[in-house]
């Protein structure tokens, strides 16, 4: 299964190999994996989205922990962080491809649809940008497919989490420890933001 | 600014390194000099509280800091130069990694303008041993020296201890800086939030102790490495429960006491191993669940509950499930345990367990009559009669290599105090024997220091005998010679048809090859000789060697074979020619 965390670091030479490390020699395979600076000084956020076992995330988390250079790491999942993605998709959209003069407007009715934006034009394609969760995007891409557009370039930046509320209990909760009430959180189901509960008919099946 | 530079001297980054050490309490270094650490070693001469062993080669070095560390619970010290000396560390740093042991390595490194050049004796050791140390650093400035090296000390001696690499460019050796020890001082140390054995948990655990009636202690390194050893005594008498012990667990608990049961796991005695399978509670004790003492994790103690205790939380379940899981340095959460536990005297399952032993005793090659040819097991049994005789025991540290010795070892010399045995565990370093016997001599000179090691071992770091001579170390040899890699080669006879394949090893005379580096030395081919020769490496007050000719093809029982059950035990075979002199008598 997906197994999603987010990981306070030292922002100093060498901490992504040790990440990266730490995953090669639990052969572990990296779905994805996301750096930036954090809110702290001279601390990075990772997001590190990985394929494991049910029973993996306890060690997975209690490893990454004992890298010198983890500050904090946090589990989290669908329901209880945002998960977003960023996306760039060239599409070819000049006179000679499949829909023509009419491939523009097209795709321009998709991204809007998709809440996708144009962000670059060119005589022979279009770029859109999109942000969203990963079904959303791979929506997106396969609508494209499906209506024969040619891709001719993805770049996404693979997942970022952020937990939801005020997750003040994270650090015990990440510990799995027991009897930690859970009640910090300000999660609530109902809240979810409008572009979250967009139709799109390529399923919601992301764990 | 001038007021603080006058309270904070000015050095060079090589002085600072040594000012640091020696702040750190570090009084022996081992290494090798070369050229990219050529100015820390010119700094060596003003700092002479600080004592250089110069090894044959950096393995030597790394295991020498290993054995030091170990033998005294204080941290080694290594040194070596930048590509080739850093790369011979690696093996000694992957020994220390997987048995915990706190060690800083110093490795000299190219000039900080020519890193990633390819420049002569240059190599990426912080990228080579960084899933081998427990953390790394390579430092390019003077003024970072200090707290890299402090900080290095702290992260190795502290939580669950490990190997830390400082990699040193030689521009920041050569650079100067303003030294002050205090204002190195790591910071904030990062609080391990993991490190808390929770109320609920600790209340599980009480519940599952209380019910117990079959309970059993594993008790693993972590007791010596958390200094909880009369915590474990206190805990197991106060319940009466039975300890078995890991290879680095032995001499946790003296071998005497009453509930002390020896070694488990694969080549553990019938009765440790049967007591576990048949136990309904587990506590695990600062150790792992290696594979070595679980045999196959399927029919593992498929009747008890398990209740881990341990400092590192990634081990949590790693191998074996446990119930209950109490995260911590062991000595803190046993205080926080003994005084919430009734006493309990029902000393039934002890008496079980004891009456076990009848039958397994009878088979013990210590309890065979001499048959005219010298047994490996029978060696060390009389190396351990004679120190106990001598009232010795408690001050006798053996260093072994790996392979059959190593188990004999385990099995027939009952160890009576905490580290007094050094021994390569987790990665099974041969050749670790001789370097860290050396450590060892050097962190506990009034110990008395065997060495007992194989003739293939043996031979892979032999070249530090010379190291030995060089510092005047009176170090106890016994090399256990039967013409094969004994372990390899029992592997064959039991698993590969007795295809010897490439297990026969020649040595050289080590009674000549001990002569040439002035070291004194004996062969030893029959029992008789056997206490006598060892009386008189002992007393003789400097390095001995003995070449003790055993009987060649022996095996080491009983043994479970890779992935068999922990009671799926093979014992010494009836055709064995031991057994049959036996029964002719």
């Amino acid at each position: 299964m997906l197994h999603t965390f987010v990981a306070l670091v030292q922002d100093k030479p060498g901490v992504l190999t040790r990440v990266a490390s730490l995953f090669r020699r639990l052969s572990i395979n990296i779905v994805s994996l996301t750096v930036g600076e954090s809110e702290q000084p001279d601390t990075s956020r990772m997001t590190i989205v990985c394929e494991a076992h049910e029973h993996a995330a306890h060690r997975i988390r209690a490893s990454l922990y004992k890298l010198e250079t983890t500050v904090h790491v946090d589990e989290v999942n669908r329901s209880e962080a945002v998960v977003r993605e960023l996306c760039l998709i060239k599409v070819a959209a000049g006179p000679d491809s499949p829909h023509g003069l009419h491939s523009r407007s097209q795709v321009f009715e998709l991204a809007q649809v998709f809440r996708a934006r144009v962000v670059d034009l060119a005589p022979e394609s279009i770029m859109l940008e999109m942000t969203g969760s990963a079904s959303k995007i791979e929506g997106l891409i396969q609508v494209l497919r499906e209506s024969n557009y040619t891709i001719l370039e993805v770049s996404r930046t693979g997942r970022m989490a952020m937990r939801r509320g005020h997750h003040t209990s994270r650090v015990l909760k990440a510990l799995g420890t027991k009897g930690i009430p859970n009640t910090t959180d300000t999660f609530d189901p109902d809240a979810l933001p409008e572009d979250e509960v967009l139709p799109t008919e390529f399923g919601e099946h992301e764990a | 600014m001038a007021n603080q530079s006058q309270q904070h001297p000015t050095l060079t980054g090589a002085e600072i390194l040594w000012a640091t050490l020696a702040g750190e309490g570090t009084t022996t270094v081992f290494g090798y000099p070369g050229g990219a650490i050529l100015p820390i070693y010119d700094a060596l001469r003003k700092f002479p509280t600080i004592h250089h062993v110069l090894v044959r080669h950096e393995q030597g070095a790394a295991h020498m800091a290993d054995g030091y560390a170990r033998a005294s619970g204080r941290p080694g010290v290594c040194m070596a130069t930048s590509g080739p000396g850093a790369t011979n560390l690696v093996t000694g740093l992957a020994t220390a990694m997987l048995d915990s042991i706190p060690m800083v390595a110093i490795t000299g490194q190219v000039s900080s303008k020519v890193l990633g050049s390819d420049a002569f004796q240059e190599v990426d050791i912080t990228g080579i041993t960084l899933p081998i140390t427990k953390h790394n650093f390579l430092v390019t400035r003077a003024e970072d020296i200090a707290p890299a090296v402090r900080l290095a000390f702290q992260i190795a001696t502290s939580g669950r201890p490990g190997p830390v690499l400082v990699d040193i460019t030689k521009d920041a050796q050569q650079a100067t800086a303003t030294f002050s020890f205090e204002a190195a001082k790591p910071e904030s140390y990062r609080p391990h939030p993991m490190l808390r054995a929770d109320s609920s948990s600790i209340r599980e655990a009480i519940e599952l102790i209380k019910q117990s009636k079959k309970p059993v202690i594993l008790a693993g390194h972590g007791i010596v490495e958390s200094g909880a050893e009369r915590e474990v005594i206190a805990f197991a008498e106060a319940q009466q429960i039975p300890i078995a012990s890991t290879l680095l667990g032995l001499g946790a608990i003296p071998a005497a006491h009453p509930l002390s049961l020896g070694m488990m796991g694969m080549h553990g005695e019938s009765w440790v191993n049967n007591a576990i399978q048949e136990a309904d509670l587990l506590l695990a004790f600062g150790m792992r669940f290696d594979d070595r003492v679980t045999g196959n994790l399927a029919s593992y103690a498929p009747t008890a509950k398990k209740i881990h205790i341990e400092i590192d939380p990634s081990e949590i379940n790693k191998n074996v499930r446990v119930d209950v899981a109490l995260i911590g340095d062991l000595k803190e959460v046993l205080e926080l345990l003994l005084p919430l536990l009734p006493k309990n005297t029902d000393t039934s399952w002890l008496r079980e367990i004891n009456a076990s032993k009848g039958s397994a005793a009878v088979r013990d090659i210590i309890n065979l009559p001499d048959n005219g040819h010298l047994y490996a097991a029978h060696v060390i049994h009389d190396i351990w009669r004679e120190a106990q005789a001598a009232g010795r025991l408690e001050n006798t540290i053996i260093v072994t290599d790996v392979g059959q010795h190593q188990m004999w070892e385990a099995q027939y010399f009952k160890h009576e105090a905490p580290r007094s045995l050094v021994t390569s565990g987790g990665l099974g370093t041969m050749g670790f024997a001789l370097p860290a016997a050396i450590g060892a001599k050097a962190a506990c000179p009034d110990k008395d220091v065997w060495v007992i090691a194989g003739d293939g071992g043996f031979q892979m770091t032999a070249a530090e005998l010379s190291t030995i001579v060089q510092e005047g170390l009176a170090i106890n040899i016994a090399v256990i010679n039967n013409g094969f890699l004994g372990m390899v080669r029992q592997w064959q006879e039991t698993f590969y048809e007795k295809n010897y394949s490439a297990s026969p090893i020649l040595s050289p005379d080590f009674v000549m090859l001990a002569a040439a580096h002035g070291i004194a030395a004996a062969n030893v081919s029959k029992r008789t000789d056997v206490t006598p020769t060892v009386t008189k490496a002992r007393t003789s007050g400097k390095a001995f060697l003995i070449n003790f000719q055993v009987e060649k093809e022996d095996g080491v029982y009983p043994m479970i074979a890779p992935g068999a059950a922990l009671h799926e035990m093979v014992r010494r075979p009836q055709h064995d020619p031991l057994l049959e002199t036996a029964e002719d008598k």
